[in-house]
């Protein structure tokens, strides 16, 4: 059974009351636990078959991609290509279009639907290039003071050769760095897979959402069962101990928002999930726009704040 | 499709692993104890640089006696109750007690020939220097304390990446600490980042390649990606001294390679160039 709306909207408010810096007030823990005991009464902690289900779900091969997002989502959608230096990366796709009458610049990892797409946009991995057209397009958006709407889905950045010699490491940090001085309001959404470096590259968000049944994690199931089991058969165990499900990344206050999907996953109605998605988005958007460019970038004190040590 | 994750690398072993630690694992040469402490853990006989550990890599650098250590009683927690063949806790407890370190980064205020710097070095002898919540703690308060002294950071890395057995928290420390760098760039400090083998990973992803000077060991593994799951995913061949320094300076993403003994005169010449304070 998939969570509630009422359920996720309590996840929520529990994530952002956690997320308050002055939280250890006697008024506001009192309201953390009424809201906790709330929620353990509606559900327990998603289930490792929960989690597992999630993870098929955010690499199910009809799931909407970053474009049929776009193409929902966006009026008057331009694409803009190329890095400036030397490529143009399809797994990342880039461009500008309108948000209810306001332009926006949209970045987003693009997985491919046929065999020949699938290769050519290498399964969502983006090259260094793609991180740079990225970069490339965000500042554009700063220059002229549009929103930057980020959208993750990347099983990781490409581990190649020319990937390791063209600076795959640097770029993802330049990225994140970039995304840090930006003093417009951006917004990330992981819409599938949330894989790693290559998806924080463009996560470093002012809000950052994602989709109910989308994954965020440090490393794929099977490459942390291939790792600490020896065996990528693990998985789904794997999966259940580092628990890259919505529901987690809000309590751990990773992420500030999970978007409803339509029953039974995004893929089975991709117009219904755009509506969710756009309304999170707008939602996102008019809670951030008026707030001054410099203030904006107190984005980076939520960031390092995130962590768990005694 | 390709569903192995591409930036984890925490057991990788670019060179096969000698029999014993003070064998140099490239011409074979062995070592007494106090020869490889005098060589600065440099091998006589073909120059191949050991893995350092985080304490001793700060005596070989700092003026005697002006190292003052910062936040050292940070410590892990588990905040997933991770368990995969062990429990994590059982890995941090014993990590703790063969390396007699709270975790993989030492953080604090010296000088260097006289010039002071705020130093932030790793220890890959703690879990892989894995980088979780305590590492980026400890790199985030580093970079306020530069700050806050007027001083430059000077980062040592040596790490596999982040640490999965913190999940996606360990994944938040990308942005944690490049959020840190950039509110040191905005404080008008520098911060000159010294890659020693290996660095790759989640930390190769962040901080270490954005200090304003980057500077490389002979040898030192910097990829995002490991040589074995770039073979396993592409199936492509691996060119000689992949991710290695030399490639890394060759196209062009590091400022120099430093062998180790000449490290500390380059880091006091660079203190000099940044005008950190004496």
């Amino acid at each position: 059974m998939p969570p509630s709306e009422h359920e996720l909207r309590l996840r929520e408010r529990l994530g952002r009351l956690r997320n308050m810096p002055l939280l250890g007030g006697a008024k506001l823990s009192g309201e953390l636990d009424r809201l906790q005991r709330q929620l353990d009464r509606i559900r327990q902690q998603p289930t490792d078959e929960d989690i597992w289900r999630s993870v098929q779900l955010a690499r199910h091969e009809e799931r909407p991609y970053t474009l049929d997002y776009v193409e929902r989502i966006l009026d008057d959608w331009f694409e803009l290509h190329g890095d400036r230096g030397s490529a143009d990366d399809g797994a990342m796709v880039c461009g500008l279009g309108k948000l209810d009458g306001r332009t926006v610049a949209l970045v987003g990892q693009q997985k491919g639907r046929d065999i020949q797409e699938r290769t050519s946009r290498r399964f969502g991995m983006p090259n260094p290039e793609g991180y740079r057209k990225a970069i490339r397009v965000m500042e554009l958006a700063n220059t002229h003071g549009f929103p930057v709407i980020s959208l993750v889905d990347t099983p990781g950045a490409y581990p190649g050769v020319a990937a390791e010699q063209h600076g795959q490491g640097g770029a993802i940090a330049s990225s994140q760095a970039a995304m840090a001085r930006l003093t417009v309001p951006t917004v990330a959404c992981v819409i599938g897979e949330g894989g790693s470096g290559g998806a924080i590259a463009i996560a470093l968000a002012d809000r950052v959402l994602m989709l109910e049944h989308a994954i965020y994690s440090v490393i794929s199931p099977e490459g942390c069962a291939l790792i600490l089991w020896r065996d990528a058969g693990e998985a789904k165990k794997a999966a259940a101990a580092f628990k890259p499900d919505a529901a987690h990344c809000l309590e751990l206050g990773v992420i500030d928002g999970i978007v409803p999907e339509p029953e039974g996953g995004a893929h089975t109605d991709p117009d219904a999930a755009a509506r969710l998605l756009t309304e999170a988005l707008r939602d996102a958007l008019d809670d951030l726009v008026d707030v001054p460019g410099e203030e904006l970038r107190r984005r980076r004190a939520k960031f390092r704040s995130l962590g768990v040590f005694a | 499709m390709a569903k192995i994750d591409v930036s984890i690398e925490t057991d990788e072993q670019p060179v096969p692993p000698p029999k014993h630690p003070n064998t140099c694992p490239v011409c074979h040469s062995h070592y007494r104890d106090d020869e490889l402490e005098q060589s600065l853990w440099v091998c006589a006989h073909c120059g191949h640089h050991f893995t350092m550990r985080a304490r001793a890599r700060i005596d070989s650098l700092v003026d005697p006696g002006s190292f003052v250590e910062e936040s050292a009683d940070l410590h892990s927690e588990d905040p997933l109750g991770f368990f995969d063949l062990r429990p994590y806790v059982e890995r941090l407890a014993e990590a703790e007690m063969s390396t007699g370190l709270a975790d993989a980064m030492v953080t604090g205020q010296a000088a260097i020939e006289g010039r002071g710097c705020e130093l932030a070095v790793m220890d890959f002898s703690f879990m892989g220097g894995s980088m979780g919540s305590v590492v980026g703690e400890k790199f985030s308060r580093a970079c306020d304390s530069a700050a806050e002294h007027g001083m430059p950071l000077v980062t040592v890395t040596g790490s596999g990446g982040a640490r999965m057995q913190e999940g996606i928290l360990a994944l938040m420390q990308l942005p944690k600490t490049v959020c840190a760098v950039e509110d040191l760039r905005d404080a008008g400090q520098a911060m000159i980042s010294v890659m020693a083998h290996p660095t790759t990973g989640g930390v190769l992803a962040s901080f270490a390649t954005l200090g304003d000077v980057l500077l490389a060991e002979p040898g030192a593994l910097m990829s995002f990606a490991g040589p074995r799951v770039v073979e396993s995913i592409t199936r492509e061949k691996l060119p000689d001294g992949f991710g290695r320094a030399e490639q890394n300076l060759r196209f062009g993403h590091v400022d120099a390679i430093v062998p180790r003994p000449e490290l500390r005169t380059t880091l006091s010449r660079l203190l000099r160039l940044f005008d950190a304070p004496e």
